[in-house]
């Protein structure tokens, strides 16, 4: 019998029992199901992590030379972290003797941040992310302006008490009114505010917008580190292709500025984009090893239920096998029959469960932070083993149909 | 005289029972030609249905040998044997065993499936046979849609579709009313006039009184094999 031929016939079985062959299918649904937004929900992730994440809190072709690792979600030893509490904090001495003896083509800003309260006629703002900064640090973060102008290197070197805000704390603080060359007082320290940063949105539910800006040099500087120390000196390199020699470059001045010897581990660190998404590369790493488990069960679940719905239809379908054979059905037609209807039934439930598991992921995506995006591959991956499962669960009973005898077949009522 | 189609020799079939031997068939000869109209009449316990199944190619010969249309089919396998009950046996049954999902029309396809031919060809061939049935008007209805006279003449439909060498009846009129029995039997009447061999097994008299030979079974032997002046009725049809 043509394949085509087949096929036709198992949907015209299927539908003639559509519940039945729901529930048989209700296992191959789940296990689909599973992989469809499990695949989703990391691959949407991947594609966050990487570009959004990594892109607004590290900074594209940006590294950061600091004391220790920002982000650092999985477990960490004691004895690490009290190694990195241990470690020089990176002075402005540094700063300057890097940038100094650089000789690959890069910007610089130093940077020292804290969490303020920012206040503007009575009302309050807590917990803003205060950044002092060089002036470059807009360029390095790729921070355009909406109203107003950022600071330049000159009020960096005059000390200047100008402040730049976020798009959130300007909302936020001024309600409507118009906050340039208005003073706002961060911490207590009086700033004139010069200029408000476009939206950036926001990470995992999290406001990008929230943060005043100011020069390295202003009193509010005060605030975030002890004097000539800073949290971090931002470096970017010019072109996407010199990051690494820049960060090799940055490492080796750190070492000879530091005098660590041949072997010895380094007392700084270096953040990278690469660096901070190293953590959710473990997170989807654990992930991924585990969704052929869970996929897995569901799907030898699925295919045994399959089996056995199939051996109750060879049986309820005696007659017509019999039928079928008097009329010059070979075994083989009768066993491709039964495959190719299981492989059917299985690959509806697969085709079902991609489309609740999208549907699952887009749900997720719509009413968390959690982003999603489809992966081709889990798709095909999803038909695929539905189709395999099928078929692995649909050769036992068609081998039992396969097999009858006509002249009984014939005779069972 | 016509040629030979079917042709038995020293045919016996035995079977275990539980624990017991039956010999359904001792020993069978028989010669059946081209056009012939043969009932194969015997009370039950003869061997008539064992003989129904090796002449319908779905059993095989525990001793003997059985040629049809040429071939010897008593050394055949499985898919050999069906191979020829596609090609050269039309099957008529008692209980019609149509497929009751399936429309008139798709059940009379269904030989043509397994005989690989393709969609257009085998709609239009299995039109052809239900119009020989007298069923043209009925072909989308499904079984259920249909009299008992009606589902029979789709099975001969079914039968005649892929121009079997035997059309081969197991007491084709056993589940119908007497009026309706006659109507079918005139249509096997109308077949055989045709030029179809006709080959009907049976325990009712009067429905073997059709055939032109009848084969008497008792014991699993003939018991007698003679022919029959044909009826004044079929001779009118």
């Amino acid at each position: 019998m043509p394949f085509f031929e087949a096929v036709k016939l198992a949907l015209s079985s299927i539908r003639a029992q559509k519940l039945k062959s729901f529930f048989s299918l209700v296992g191959v649904l789940i296990g689909v199901t599973f992989l469809i937004a499990v695949v989703s929900i990391v691959q949407g992730m991947n594609v966050y992590m990487t570009d959004k994440f990594a892109g607004a809190l590290v900074g594209v072709n940006t590294f950061q030379l600091q004391q220790q690792p920002n982000f650092q979600m999985g477990p960490t030893s004691e004895e690490q972290r009290r190694e990195w509490h241990r470690r020089p904090r990176i002075t402005i001495e540094d700063a300057a003797y890097v940038e100094s003896h650089m000789k690959t083509p890069v910007i610089f800003a130093r940077a020292g941040f804290d969490q303020e309260p920012v206040a503007w006629h009575g009302r309050i703002a807590q917990q803003i992310q205060l950044n002092t900064v060089d002036a470059e640090y807009f360029r390095i973060k790729h921070w355009d302006i909406a109203e107003g102008r950022a600071f330049t290197p000159q009020e960096v070197t005059a000390n200047a008490e100008v402040a730049v805000l976020g798009w959130d704390l300007a909302q936020k603080l001024f309600d409507g009114h118009d906050p340039l060359g208005q003073t706002v007082s961060i911490g207590g320290l009086p700033h004139r505010v010069i200029g408000v940063v476009e939206e950036q949105g926001s990470v995992f539910g999290f406001s990008l917008d929230k943060f005043i800006v100011t020069p390295i040099t202003s009193p509010a500087r005060r605030l975030t580190n002890r004097p000539h120390v800073l949290d971090n000196l931002q470096v970017q390199a010019t072109d996407p292709t010199l990051m690494r020699a820049a960060v090799e470059e940055v490492d080796e001045l750190m070492r000879v500025r530091r005098g660590l010897k041949p072997g010895q581990a380094d007392n700084f660190h270096i953040e990278t984009s690469e660096s901070a998404l190293s953590t959710w590369d473990k997170i989807s790493k654990i992930l991924f090893l585990a969704l052929p488990g869970l996929v897995g069960i569901s799907l030898v679940v699925g295919g045994i239920v399959i089996m056995n719905i199939m051996l109750m239809a060879v049986v309820e379908r005696t007659r017509e096998i019999g039928i079928r054979k008097a009329l010059g059905a070979r075994s083989g037609d009768i066993m491709a029959q039964f495959v190719v209807e299981s492989a059917t039934l299985s690959m509806t439930g697969a085709v079902l469960g991609i489309g609740t598991g999208l549907l699952l992921a887009f749900t997720v995506r719509a009413l968390t932070p959690l982003p999603a995006a489809v992966a081709p591959w889990s798709i095909g991956l999803g038909v695929g083993l539905g189709v395999l499962v099928g078929i692995i669960a649909g050769v036992y009973p068609a081998r039992q149909a396969s097999r009858m005898d006509p002249i009984i077949a014939l005779g069972h009522e | 005289m016509n040629e030979v189609v079917i042709k038995l020799e020293g045919i016996t079939r035995e079977y275990l029972m539980g624990t017991e031997q039956v010999r359904a068939l001792r020993g069978v000869d028989l010669e059946i030609r081209r056009n012939e109209y043969v009932a194969i009449m015997g009370p039950s316990g003869s061997g008539k249905s064992t003989m129904m199944n090796l002449l319908g190619c779905l059993d095989t010969p525990s001793a003997g040998r059985y040629w049809l249309n040429g071939h010897e089919v008593s050394r055949m396998q499985d898919d050999d044997l069906a191979r020829i009950r596609n090609r050269e046996i039309g099957f008529v049954f008692q209980t019609f065993n149509l497929l009751p999902r399936a429309s008139a029309l798709a059940n009379v396809e269904l030989p043509l499936v397994y005989a690989g031919i393709s969609g257009r060809d085998r709609r239009r061939r299995a039109e052809t046979a239900l119009q020989r049935v007298g069923l043209g008007e009925r072909m989308h209805h499904k079984p259920n849609e249909l009299s008992g006279g009606q589902r029979q003449r789709v099975a001969i439909a079914r039968a005649l579709v892929n121009e079997p060498s035997i059309l081969l009846a197991d007491e084709p009129t056993g589940n119908l009313d007497s009026t309706t029995s006659e109507e079918i039997m005139r249509v096997f009447g109308a077949l055989h006039a045709q030029g179809q061999t006709v080959v009907l097994v049976t325990h009712e008299a009067d429905i073997a009184a059709h055939a032109h030979r009848v084969v008497l079974l008792r014991d699993g032997r003939v018991d007698s094999d003679r022919s029959t002046p044909p009826r004044a009725a079929e001779a009118a049809a």
